[in-house]
């Protein structure tokens, strides 16, 4: 699904991804861990060229993410992203919010993409808040809405930038678990995450990356209570 | 108290002179601001640096010297035929777009990052993110300062009596000349300002506080 090979990212002078190369499988959940600036989240902006790769190769589908021929905007749109602080539209309501792509990108008609929009709504528990605006949502409410957004362009993949580290800890619960029911339909997805519990209980695989490398990786039982190299279990003994 | 009753026909001529060169003026400068306050943040450097000397340049030069130098200079040079009103409409336009540029380029620079990344992830194209949703958030932004460039632009007018533009301050001076009085005549000229400055920045500030910026 995702193939990532050596992959470099720089900023000026400082390098923030080291070489990183990983494959990631369809239906799979991948969670990615490890500490704040340790190019995690760098990691998957670079998935959807959010950031400009500096060296390496993405390809996501079979297609190549660096080739600069392709249409990186119909690229983005099979690619969903969830961000840390949801950055909904203000200006527009719920539905607007997730009608947007589908009817600019996608060329929907109105019908169908409130329709679509609304069964998102529905899914993720927010049916009465179509015509609300984003400031009088809950930030759990936010993010759910943000998911819709990003669901509503049938994606191949989605994307989560640690989903819920701007989330008052009573919030968090139904953000997760929203992820955990889309987890469960199949859906393709990379989590950024300081939530160990949902990577240890929903992701296939766990990836822990230290100053812009991989240097850990594997099943969520191996990394939770096998971790081998001293990073991974530093990292863990002061977060668990 | 006649002075006063005296020389106000010849202000309300001149005051709706200054207000249709205003109107009309800042709102071309409004349209050329928008172009250039996001030329300057273009990514192509030829925009950029078009952008960015027409706004030094203009900013850094006084309009009195913008209006004779268009109206004498620039007229006489490609011996066009300019009339006054015509060259203070786009005196005003070419000057206050500068300025609108500025608030345009600030107005988008406040927009959160996050907004063109949330944008663009879902497929939107740069265009379609600056017009859908950079833009509509970056309006209510400048709709106060773009108010404040009104009010100024408005009272800039007044020096285009230098050309002889039969404007507010350009009448009441006439007048003054005429009957030798000049208490009266400047202190009516300035009444009038206010007239239109004082409700613009009421209205200015109700507008304000219904988009609640």
């Amino acid at each position: 699904m995702i193939t990532v090979t050596d992959l470099h990212k720089s900023f000026g002078s400082n390098e923030v991804l080291k070489g990183i190369s990983n494959k990631i499988e369809e239906k799979e959940v991948v969670c990615v861990i490890g500490a704040s600036g340790s190019g995690k989240s760098t990691f998957l902006r670079c998935l959807n060229a959010l950031e400009e790769i500096t060296s390496g190769n993405i390809t996501i589908s079979g297609e190549d993410l660096t080739n600069p021929s392709i249409d990186i905007n119909q690229m983005r749109s099979k690619v969903g992203m969830v961000f840390q602080h949801f950055n909904l539209f203000p200006h527009k309501t719920v539905l607007e919010n997730i009608t947007l792509g589908p009817l600019k990108v996608k060329k929907e008609t109105k019908e169908q993409a409130n329709e679509r929009a609304r069964a998102l709504l529905d899914k993720v528990g927010l049916k009465d808040k179509e015509d609300a605006y984003p400031k009088s949502l809950s930030g759990g409410q936010k993010q759910r809405v943000a998911i819709s957004r990003a669901l509503a362009m049938n994606p191949e993949v989605m994307l989560f930038d640690e989903p819920t580290s701007a989330l008052d800890p009573e919030l968090v619960g139904e953000v997760l678990s929203v992820m955990k029911d889309l987890a469960e339909e199949g859906m393709t997805m990379v989590v950024v995450t300081h939530e160990m519990g949902f990577a240890r209980e929903v992701g296939d695989r766990v990836i822990f990356i230290d100053e812009g490398a991989v240097v850990e990786e594997g099943p969520p039982e191996d990394i939770f209570h096998n971790p081998q190299s001293e990073r991974l279990k530093s990292f863990l003994g002061k977060i668990l | 108290m006649d002075y006063i009753i005296g020389v106000t026909p010849y202000l309300i001529k001149g005051i709706q002179l200054t207000f249709i060169i205003t109107v009309i003026g800042v709102f071309i400068g409004f349209i050329i601001g928008t172009f250039a306050g996001m030329g300057r943040l273009a990514k192509n450097k030829f925009v950029f640096w078009i952008s960015t000397i027409y706004v030094e340049v203009i900013r850094g030069t006084p309009i009195l010297v913008q209006i004779l130098f268009l109206y004498f200079g620039v007229s006489d040079l490609l011996n066009l035929d300019l009339d006054k009103i015509s060259a203070s409409i786009i005196a005003i336009a070419i000057n206050a777009g500068a300025y609108v540029a500025e608030i345009v380029r600030g107005g988008i620079q406040a927009i959160d990052k996050g907004q063109t990344e949330a944008g663009r992830s879902v497929g939107l194209t740069s265009a379609q993110t600056m017009r859908y949703i950079v833009w509509p958030q970056a309006f209510k932004q400048i709709i106060p300062p773009l108010g404040n460039q009104f009010i100024i632009s408005l009272k800039d007018t007044s020096l285009f009596s230098a050309i002889a533009v039969h404007e507010l301050l350009y009448m009441g001076k006439q007048y003054a000349a005429s009957t030798f009085t000049y208490f009266e005549p400047y202190l009516m000229v300035g009444i009038f300002y206010l007239i239109i400055t004082i409700p613009s920045s009421i209205i200015l500030r109700k507008v304000e506080r219904r988009l609640d910026v």
